[in-house]
């Protein structure tokens, strides 16, 4: 009997255990040793840590590190900003009835991939887009405006691509909120900022954090949205490692990137999880 | 006696329907009032048009003399207990109890000295860096009145606050909560669909029904003596009777003897003050203890009839006989002292049941159309 459970769960687990292994462990292994590698000058790989110091060295490379994390870190924190009152709004204001058609029309955009949603952007804000034709022919502008291309559309662009990641923890979250505690606390004499941060942000904690990490590490690791809506001003770290992998073909130099963004994104979380004083297994639950 | 609270021709239309319907009363300072009616009776409507959580459609609700209309419950100066009591897990004991003293703005040292006092007030000394989920249900529910205590409201509302307990504890809380309140001395509104809730602790309770009061009245008067059949079913047990009126006339002094033939034939004589027309239909209410198990021959005054043993409930003190008059369908319930003098009494026994005649209370029948 109790072999038998051994098996089924073995036989369960052995998927998942060979997923884990090949896909992730593995390659991961295989990267951290290659950004330890250098070709010396006899054209032989030896080990070194130049790949990581060259980070340091060029400015370049950590000021485009130094800006991916705080543009992340934006990034989340805005998405949060306006998906907390949308997901309020959705759980606590509107009725049942129609939670799930507003549930419908936010996931409706993520029906569609990644790309298709920021060329519809760039037709909406390029020089000869949709925003500028109408502006121009309402008078308003006389010369098109390039919108494309700089730090404030490529975040929007992003906070675009993460809100749902955002507003789908939180909508579970406010939905265990009983109505009575808000009521009680305005009851108690609580006015609205009170009651904000007294009893719905310290309820919806857990939501509220699970949702920014996901946003952070989405957003920091993403590629597609800071290539094309950021244009060459604003590189985006991802971009860096891509460049030393397929432009410079230095894949030592790469994995060394690709540890660094993962040493990065470790890093903000567990700080993000001390700074709101949750636990990582309370907050993915 | 200064009138704490006073609610005017206050009425509550949900589109078409009208939850509270032009309902007055008012109650006085340190009073226990309570509303008692069934779920759906407005009863929780008309509580939280008080509180300020439903603006009224029509009437004046008046705190101390002060209009309460358009002010928002952050602002009233009631507080209310709500039916689940909503404390709030987030925060400790003390820090609920704190949370209406801080937003008034008070200083750390005098919300501690508060906090502190209700907590021993409410019998929960040292309680205060409990969590939340680390205290029973009774426990709870003190710390759910202490929080609205501390902040010294003019009126107190509560929302059902013992629906969740179990039966034993529900027994002990009604006594320590009508003992809290005579100490205190903070006017109660208490609502309620448990009549024995109202009854103990009330001093003066009102019948919901379909919106309207059905009677405002102190609780040994709205048990002996109701107004409305409705009153007469809700408020305690009855065994109701359907019945014609054969006569009905002046008795000696002031009562007046009516003559009743009930649907299935049996007749009744009753004494009471209310006068009816011969002919017209009535419903007849008796209380299973009004009913007496094989009466002395040498009581006067007494309606006395034969009928089967069905059943025999036992419920200790509130046991009852479940009888029905000799070849009638009619269902009775007959309350069953348990003196030991009835022990002799068994299913199938033919027993004679006697009632005073004075202790029926007869109604006209209500129509249709109401």
């Amino acid at each position: 009997m109790k072999s038998q459970l051994r098996w089924t769960l073995f036989f369960f687990l052995a998927p998942v255990v060979l997923w884990l292994f090949l896909l992730i462990v593995l390659p991961h292994i295989d990267l951290l040793i290659m950004s330890f590698r250098i070709e010396n000058d006899a054209g032989d790989m030896v080990w070194s840590l130049s790949n990581y110091l060259n980070f340091f060295d060029e400015p370049i490379y950590w000021l485009t590190f130094v800006r991916t994390a705080v543009y992340s870190i934006t990034v989340t924190f805005l998405t949060l900003l306006i998906a907390f009152p949308l997901a309020f709004y959705i759980t606590k204001v509107v009725g049942t009835r129609f939670q799930g058609f507003f549930m419908t029309l936010i996931l409706m955009p993520f029906w569609v991939s990644e790309l298709v949603r920021v060329y519809g952007w760039m037709i909406l804000l390029r020089e000869s887009g949709v925003i500028n034709h109408f502006l121009i022919k309402l008078g308003i502008l006389h010369q098109p405006v390039e919108m494309l291309y700089n730090d404030a559309t490529m975040i929007m662009g992003l906070v675009y691509t993460s809100m749902l990641f955002m507003i789908v923890p939180l909508i579970s979250v406010l939905e265990s909120l009983d109505d009575g505690l808000v009521e009680a606390a305005y009851d108690l004499g609580g006015n609205m900022w009170n009651i904000l941060f007294k009893i719905i942000v310290p309820h919806a904690i857990p939501g509220i954090v699970s949702g920014s990490i996901v946003v952070f590490m989405l957003t920091l690791g993403n590629y597609l949205t800071p290539n094309l809506m950021g244009g060459k001003n604003s590189l985006w770290f991802t971009e860096q490692i891509y460049n030393e992998f397929i432009a410079s073909f230095n894949w030592n130099q790469g994995s060394a990137f690709g540890f660094l963004l993962l040493v990065l994104s470790s890093l903000v979380i567990w700080a993000g999880l001390k700074l709101s004083r949750q636990k990582l297994s309370s907050v993915v639950q | 006696m200064q009138i704490d609270l006073s609610v005017q021709h206050v009425t509550k239309k949900f589109q078409d329907f009208t939850a509270v319907d032009d309902v007055s009363f008012e109650v006085q300072d340190g009073g226990f009032f309570s509303i008692l009616g069934p779920s759906g009776c407005g009863k929780t409507t008309l509580l939280r048009m008080i509180a300020g959580f439903i603006e009224p459609t029509a009437g004046r609700i008046e705190i101390r003399g002060r209009n309460m209309a358009g002010m928002p419950p952050n602002r009233r100066p009631v507080n209310l207990i709500f039916q689940h009591l909503a404390l709030f897990p987030m925060m400790t004991v003390a820090q609920n109890i704190a949370f209406g003293l801080q937003r008034r703005g008070e200083k750390k040292d005098v919300i501690t000295t508060k906090v502190n006092g209700i907590l021993e007030r409410v019998g929960l000394p040292g309680f205060g860096d409990k969590k939340i989920d680390q205290l029973s249900g009774g426990q709870k529910q003190r710390v759910a009145i202490a929080r609205c205590l501390v902040l010294e409201p003019t009126v107190l509302l509560l929302d059902e606050p013992l629906g969740a307990l179990d039966l034993k504890l529900r027994e002990q809380m009604k006594v320590e909560l009508k003992k809290l309140q005579a100490e205190v001395g903070t006017t109660f509104v208490y609502i309620t669909h448990d009549q024995s809730e109202a009854l103990v602790m009330s001093d003066k309770v009102a019948v919901m029904n379909h919106g309207r009061f059905e009677q405002v009245d102190t609780p040994p008067n709205l048990y002996n003596r109701p107004h409305t059949p409705f009153v007469a079913q809700f408020v305690g047990d009855n065994n109701a009777w359907s019945g014609r009126v054969k006569h009905s006339a002046a008795g000696d002094g002031d009562e007046v003897v009516t003559e009743i033939e009930t649907g299935d034939g049996e007749h009744f004589r009753l004494r009471g003050s209310k006068r009816f027309e011969p002919g017209q239909e009535v419903d007849l209410f008796l209380r299973p203890e009004s009913m007496l198990i094989e009466p002395d021959p040498g009581i006067e005054n007494l309606n006395r009839f034969q009928v089967a043993v069905k059943a025999i409930l036992f419920d200790g003190a509130n046991s009852r006989l479940l009888v029905h008059p000799l070849g009638k369908e009619t269902e009775l319930l007959v309350a069953l002292p348990q003196n030991r003098q009835y022990d002799y009494v068994q299913v199938g026994d033919r027993i004679e049941i006697g009632w005073h005649e004075r202790a029926g209370i007869c109604f006209p029948r209500e129509t249709a159309s109401s």
